[in-house]
């Protein structure tokens, strides 16, 4: 089954394309990588799928619905979970609430009247409803309220012992690392059908990296599909089932990796001549 | 002499300690790397350097000077240059305005040294109009290096120059590194997350872990250091 | 037509002047410069001081008037903005706004607060050019104003400093890297805006004839107006938004008069920002820079009192009142409490939802309205009128504000002062409503259990009691998932959103709660003064009620109350004082400011 369906994406900004007729699908438990040089579209690319930009043109079609134009809020509502190329943490929440916020989505007695949430001007009967059980705090609210710390905690357990004695920190206290460690948290907290990662690894040292590259491959073998962009060529390689190249905002070559590897066109555009160590 | 020496550095944000005892030394003509993971103290290093953070103990000094209290400018007026971390170019600015922007601590020469870092980047001089935001990743790096070359400088700090560059740029950057180096006998001080990279085109090296210089020496002595393999070589 | 077009082009260019400024201030500082009005106001009575009582001639009036207000600009800077550098923008904002109110009431006492004429130093109506009349005045000051800008435009194009300036504004830490003193840059640019605002301020007090110490305060706001309109920090865009403001304004006024001039100007600014989030000629980015390392607002956390604590306060605030204060007193003590009821909307919006609301008295006064209208017109009952008060302040709240969930940052505080100032200038224009300026009398007071609650500790305890309800309705909901979910979009809106949370909803879920309280608090406002006019909801109130909830901790119900005891309470206190009343107050806010900027009840963090 396509869990994400991506035909002819356009997106300019001032006169520039930046996204310019990306075509691709991410299948059931597949992992796909977007690579290339920077300002190719990537990024565009990855905020287009998420909804967090709204693309000139083109279809994006999510679990066999049309989603083009659909908000963020409304994309991860219904499965699509993102990170952020230099992490975006809520500074002044502690982590567990960071990822509290990722469950957000799951919450049914703190949140009622859910299928009137995306109609206009009644939306307010959905809110309203929301501000009165914040203020009543009925018993079914407090239940909820455990279960979901509850799986804030199995969530934490993910990353060892890196975050569960950080969980009542604020997150700005933590480290580079932990803060993309928490993101990743919040994200996966909902249970996405599609898990979508921009630069997972940016500014974190080869060490750091190996360490993410194997929890990314453990999360693969649990069948998450994930969406992926990234530089570092050894973790695409050795991570992604499928590769996309893209070059001034049009795919220029996709497939295995090894494929994608060896494409001249790639090389030309984006890999280089592999760097023969010379020392001075 | 030695062009840059930092002498027992120690410096603190409020009541935290971030350099304990910094020593380290970059001679003329020569390609320093400053490695570390984040939050190790590289950036304070490199702070520290440029006149950002004044010390709370330790000296810096340039080409024999004291210069542990003085501005950043007086620092580039004895010779010192940055290229900022990612790049930083000033994107509503004209390519020309940046370059002249790195020549602020100047009042004569100007044009020359234009001419001469045009000479060396015509890609810059026939974008000399267009606003820096507008160039590619690549262009901006060199833009970045120009802007630096502007106040005529020995010693250029360089703060993760390959940093979120695709791998067809990163060579490019550490070819023209090397270049700098080699033609206009120009020392560098590099601050990088990726040893192999940086140990590949650097002389000598040191590692900062946690505020404290953990480590130093020859670039080969460290590439196969055991402690730096599997800490930043993800071996 | 013409003569309309013209007049509004030489009005609108003391706008285009003003607002350069405050642009360029803007995009070196980061700041919105509240006391920018001030040194227009000061320009024009030391040009009225040069001219009249020293007897210069034009031209040294205007070096004269340059120098005082360069060494003012220098002073704004290093006193209000520099110590401030690393406290979140909101802090130098209210320090700003204190210097204005130092600054204004400094120059009624040296100049005296009378209006008086400013001289005629050129004529005005001695020219002709097919029908149109006008003068060597208007001729002068659009050569000037167009002068001016050319220079500027050439300074910062051509020159080391002014490349410097540029270079400033787009990255600070880069600029600093290339050897750029920030402290001296950002010194050159208060003092270059301040001399454009000096001089449009002898220009404008030559065209407007008559002059006061606190004339700045009017053509401020069309300045900020004019500079949000072209977009904050573009000055091109300072530009035409003050020409373009200028105009508009002309037109307004000639067909439905004086009064009509702020609301013309707010609609128009709101309408702009409703089309183009960014003003006319600002960058507009698509996302939000994501948040760099360490960057995070506030490090300020809440001290906590322990329940008892809490309940031996509000038993002594019933208590000692009732037992040992006059009436006089006591009544001080109501006013206290009716702003603490408005600082704690604010609490909600600005401090949890983290929207800095600069026109928080917008609310309050529909709500005041509503209840004195509905009960004095229809008879209604005042415990009726109160709920409905609420509801019709929180529904225009949400609507009025709708057009900033698209804006961010600055512009959200621009625009809810715009509302603050638009909701006032209804209140006088629409009199077939509100009854216009001369505003709703003899409002009855409340009766309770048959009896009139009219006597100063009778309405004492009935505050008091909807205050501690009030607190306790946003004590509960910061407690909540609601008030995780607002925490979430003030730390990073962007991934607030991509968690799955609807952020505009909830923004304006939290406007509305707000403007809820604050309209019943706009209630109770109304019945105990039995009278209310338009110029009781002017923007010092919004101000007032934003520097109790800093003061306060920002995120801290009960620093709210805190600093509504402190700053509604102290000056009253001060009331002895009356001359120097208000430079005294300006004076201590702008202490506060500068020497707690994390609140009151905040301590920092670490």
């Amino acid at each position: 089954m396509t869990v994400l369906e991506v035909t002819g994406l356009r997106r300019s900004f001032a006169g520039l394309r930046a996204v310019d007729g990306v075509s691709f699908t991410v299948g059931q438990g597949e992992v796909v990588s977007v690579i290339g040089p920077n300002g190719s579209g990537k990024t565009t690319a990855l905020n287009l799928v998420s909804g967090v930009l709204r693309p000139d043109s083109g279809r994006v079609g999510f679990l066999g619905r049309d989603v083009t134009g659909w908000r963020p809020e409304r994309l991860a509502e219904a499965g699509l979970s993102r990170t952020f190329q230099n992490g975006r943490v809520f500074g002044n929440l502690s982590v567990a609430e960071n990822v509290l916020i990722g469950l957000t989505s799951t919450l049914e007695a703190a949140r009622p009247l859910a299928r009137w949430r995306n109609v206009p001007v009644l939306r307010w009967a959905s809110l309203l409803a929301e501000t009165a059980v914040a203020l009543v705090e009925p018993p079914s609210v407090r239940r909820e309220s455990a279960e979901r710390q509850a799986e804030v905690s199995a969530q934490l357990d993910r990353f060892g012992d890196r975050l569960t004695p950080r969980a009542s920190d604020a997150a700005h206290t933590l480290s580079y690392a932990n803060r993309r460690r928490t993101e990743i948290a919040r994200a996966l907290a909902a249970s996405p059908a599609l898990l979508v990662l921009d630069e997972p690894t940016a500014g974190m040292n080869p060490a750091e990296t190996a360490e993410v590259l194997e929890q990314l491959l453990a999360l693969k073998a649990t069948g998450q599909t994930i969406l992926l962009v990234e530089h570092k060529i050894d973790l695409v390689m050795r991570l992604s089932d499928r590769v996309l190249v893209l070059d001034a905002g049009a795919v220029i070559a996709a497939g295995t990796p090894d494929e994608v590897r060896t494409d001249p066109r790639v090389i030309e555009a984006y890999l280089g001549k592999r760097r023969t160590v010379a020392r001075p | 002499m030695s062009l840059l020496e930092l002498d027992s550095v120690s410096v603190f944000y409020g009541q935290t300690q971030a350099l304990y005892d910094v020593s380290l030394v970059v001679e003329p003509g020569e390609i320093v790397c400053l490695l570390g993971g984040n939050a190790s103290g590289k950036s304070t290093t490199m702070k520290t350097i440029l006149g950002l953070t004044t010390p709370r103990t330790g000296e810096v000094r340039l080409a024999g000077e004291r210069v542990s209290r003085l501005a950043p400018a007086g620092r580039i007026r004895r010779g010192l240059a940055s290229v900022p971390e990612a790049r930083r170019v000033f994107p509503e600015m004209s390519v020309e305005d940046n370059l002249l922007t790195g020549a602020f601590t100047r009042r004569s020469g100007v044009r020359a040294e234009l001419a001469s870092v045009y000479e060396s980047f015509p890609r810059l001089a026939e974008r000399r109009r267009q606003p820096a935001g507008t160039l590619s990743g690549g262009e901006q790096q060199m833009l970045a290096f120009g802007r630096a070359l502007m106040s005529a400088p020995t010693l250029i700090c360089m703060d993760e120059p390959t940093m979120g560059l695709a791998p067809i740029f990163v060579d490019r950057v550490l070819d023209l590194i090397a270049a700098l180096n080699r033609d206009r006998g120009l020392a560098v001080l590099m601050v990088e997350q990726n040893a192999e990279l940086a140990l590949s085109i650097a002389h000598r090296g040191y590692v900062l872990n946690t505020g404290h210089i953990a480590l130093s020496g020859p670039a080969a002595a460290l590439i196969d250091n055991p402690a730096i393999r599997t800490a930043y070589l993800g071996a | 037509m013409l003569d309309t077009a013209l007049a509004g082009l030489v009005n609108g260019s003391s706008y285009a002047l003003l607002a350069l400024g405050l642009s360029l201030i803007f995009g070196v500082a980061n700041v919105i410069n509240f006391a920018h009005a001030s040194v227009f106001a000061v320009g024009a009575m030391s040009g009225w001081w040069f001219s009249v009582d020293l007897d210069w001639p034009l031209w040294t009036v205007l070096l004269g008037v340059v120098a005082v207000t360069g060494l003012l600009g220098l002073v704004i800077n290093l006193v209000a903005v520099t110590p401030l550098a690393k406290a979140p923008p909101i802090a130098a904002l209210l320090s700003t706004f204190a210097v204005s109110v130092v600054v204004d009431n400094g120059a009624q006492l040296v100049f005296g607060p009378e209006t008086r004429r400013f001289p005629a130093l050129l004529a005005t109506d001695n020219l002709g050019l097919g029908g149109l009349r006008f003068g060597t005045l208007d001729v002068t000051i659009l050569v000037v104003a167009i002068g001016l800008m050319l220079l500027l435009g050439w300074f910062l194009r051509a020159t080391r400093y002014g490349r410097a300036i540029r270079a400033v504004a787009q990255d600070r830490d880069a600029a600093a890297q290339m050897g750029i003193p920030l402290a001296r840059v950002q010194n050159l640019a208060f003092v270059v805006a301040s001399v454009l605002g000096g001089v449009a301020g002898v220009l404008g007090g030559m065209y407007l004839n008559n002059i006061s110490p606190t004339v700045g305060s009017t053509v401020g706001m069309s300045a900020f107006a004019a500079a949000t309109l072209g977009g904050l920090g573009s000055l091109p865009g300072a530009v035409a938004g003050g020409l373009l403001l200028g105009v508009v304004e002309a037109f307004g006024v000639s067909w439905w008069g004086g009064n009509a001039r702020t609301l013309i100007t707010f609609a128009v600014l709101l309408l702009v920002l409703w089309v183009r989030p960014s003003g006319l000629f600002g960058k507009r980015t698509p996302l939000a820079a994501e948040p760099m390392t360490g960057t995070f607002f506030g490090a300020a956390r809440t001290v906590r009192l322990k329940p008892w604590q809490v309940a031996v306060a509000a038993v002594a605030a019933y208590v000692v009142p009732a037992v040992a204060l006059d009436d006089y007193t006591v009544q001080i003590g109501v006013q206290v409490v009716v702003y603490a009821i408005l600082a704690l909307s604010l609490t909600l919006v600005s401090g949890q939802a983290g929207q800095i609301s600069l026109g928080q008295a917008a609310p309050l006064a529909i709500g005041a309205y509503t209840s004195a209208l509905l009960t004095t017109a229809t008879g209604m009952d005042f415990w009726l009128s109160l709920p409905v008060a609420g509801v019709v302040a929180a529904v225009l709240s949400v609507v009025l504000v709708s057009p900033s969930w698209r804006l961010r940052g600055h512009y959200v505080s621009i625009a809810t002062l715009a509302t603050g100032l638009l909701v006032a200038a209804a209140a006088v224009n629409f009199d077939w409503l509100t009854n216009g300026p001369s505003g709703v009398s003899a409002i009855p007071p409340p009766s309770l259990f048959g009896a009139e609650v009219s006597a100063p500790l009778a309405v004492y305890f009935l505050d008091l009691t909807i205050l501690l309800v009030v607190l306790l309705l946003v004590v509960r909901l910061r407690r909540s998932t609601l008030g995780r979910i607002w925490s979430a979009v003030r730390e990073d809106e962007v991934a607030a959103r991509s968690s799955g949370i609807a952020a505009a909803d909830y923004k304006s879920l939290a406007f509305g709660i707000g403007g809820f309280v604050a309209g019943i608090g706009g209630a109770l406002f109304a019945q105990q003064y039995g009278y209310i006019d338009p110029s009781v909801f002017g923007i010092s109130v919004s101000l007032l009620a934003l520097t109790i909830v800093v003061l306060g901790g920002l995120n801290s119900p009960l620093g709210a109350v805190v600093g509504a005891i402190v700053l509604v309470g102290l000056p009253e206190a001060l009331r002895m004082l009356e001359e120097t009343r208000m430079l005294t107050y300006g004076l201590l806010l702008l202490a506060v400011v500068l020497f707690r900027p994390q609140g009151l009840m905040g301590k920092v963090a670490r």
